[in-house]
């Protein structure tokens, strides 16, 4: 008997029904999510009983339930609070010769704003009928404000933007050597404009 | 002298079909790595609000995630239209948040328990009440670190 010692040929015309239906499969049960967003650190719970904190050092904003933001009492528009809280951060009140005195700040310097960066305390209270919506646009006015402060001073010192050595810092490709020395640098920056945002409840001293 | 078949005209080769899994297997492995599968349906309208001034979650084994939005259309009848808790696969009250972070955390492996990110995504629409409760839960089971979850785009779209 004549044995037949080709192997015969595997018909693979049905391999790309199959592939279609695994690409299929996966374009439907898979979703490309949107994992970015503000980070937040909460205040831990038990607080120590806060130092007193001068008034002028205080930014006031408050969310009311009409979606209405009132700052220092009084009503502003949405897109005047980046500057408002910028002409407050920025502002380093404290005279020459004091040692807290901010020789970076380019403020008006006025006595009754904050002293310095790294007293100037942002207080965000929002009413419980607030929308969700409304909250995270302060949350991101706020943000800007500070990331335009510390994109300025990094611009200074180190000719880069602070949000960019961020982003160059969390990136995985980066070499441990250049991952130190930006630490070190975003370290400095931070410590000039500290974030200092609170959201607890401020006794007003009125 | 030289004979020339003469060209059947009229029948169209036939196109070689044999590369068509190869490109389907591309287009296959594409979506493969640049897709997560989605780990719990949504129960909730979850449309997020915008923020411009944002940072990526980087790893995914780290993240926590809260669902907050109104219950959609199949669910309303029972659970109102009020906005809910999404926690996994259910429903839930706000004391639960707590626990279920703590349990979340104990699936996590040792060395990743101190590092978790609990992401909040929350619709726009929800209100601030619901997220203050939440947040003071968090408070009390120590996890500090959120992520207020959104899309990228112009913040002042929100106010719409």
């Amino acid at each position: 008997m004549a044995r037949n010692n080709e192997i015969p040929e595997v018909n693979a015309g049905s391999m790309a029904d199959i592939a279609f239906l695994l690409l299929i499969f996966f374009l439907v049960t898979a979703t490309i999510q949107t994992d970015m967003g503000l980070d937040r650190k909460l205040p831990p719970k038990d607080t120590t009983p806060p130092l007193p904190i001068n008034e002028r050092n205080i930014f006031r904003v408050s969310l009311n339930k009409n979606n209405e933001l009132l700052v220092e009492d009084d009503r502003m528009q949405m897109q005047d609070l980046k500057d408002a809280a910028i002409t407050f951060l920025d502002n380093g009140g404290t005279m020459v010769g004091n040692e807290d005195y901010c020789n970076y700040c380019l403020g008006e310097r006025s006595s009754s704003s904050s002293d310095n960066p790294n007293e100037a305390i942002i207080a965000f209270s929002s009413d419980r009928e607030a929308a969700y919506g409304t909250y995270i646009l302060v949350q991101n006015e706020l943000t800007a404000a500070y990331n335009e402060l510390r994109n300025r001073e990094a611009q200074r010192l180190f000719k880069s933007d602070f949000t960019e050595m961020e982003k160059a810092y969390f990136d995985p490709k980066i070499s441990a050597k250049t991952k130190l020395e930006l630490k070190e640098n975003i370290n400095q920056i931070r410590s000039m404009f500290p974030m200092r945002l609170s959201e607890a409840q401020t006794n007003m001293n009125l | 002298m030289a004979k020339f078949a003469k060209k059947k005209d009229g029948d169209l080769p036939a196109v070689s079909t044999a590369s068509l899994p190869d490109i389907v297997f591309m287009l296959l492995f594409f979506f493969m790595t640049v897709t997560t599968m989605k780990d719990s349906s949504l129960m909730v309208d979850n449309v997020l609000p915008n923020a411009t001034e944002i940072k990526k979650l980087e790893k995914k084994d780290r993240v926590i995630y809260i669902f907050v939005g109104t219950p959609t259309q199949e669910y309303q009848k029972v659970f109102g239209t009020e906005p809910k808790i999404q926690l996994n696969d259910k429903f839930a009250n706000v004391e639960e948040v707590g626990s279920y972070i703590l349990a979340e955390r104990a699936k996590k492996p040792q060395e990743l328990q101190n590092v978790l990110t609990t992401a909040l995504k929350v619709d726009k629409n929800a209100n601030m009440g619901l997220i203050a409760d939440i947040k003071q839960q968090l408070r009390e089971v120590n996890a500090l670190k959120v992520n207020y979850t959104t899309y990228e785009g112009d913040a002042f779209n929100n106010l719409q």
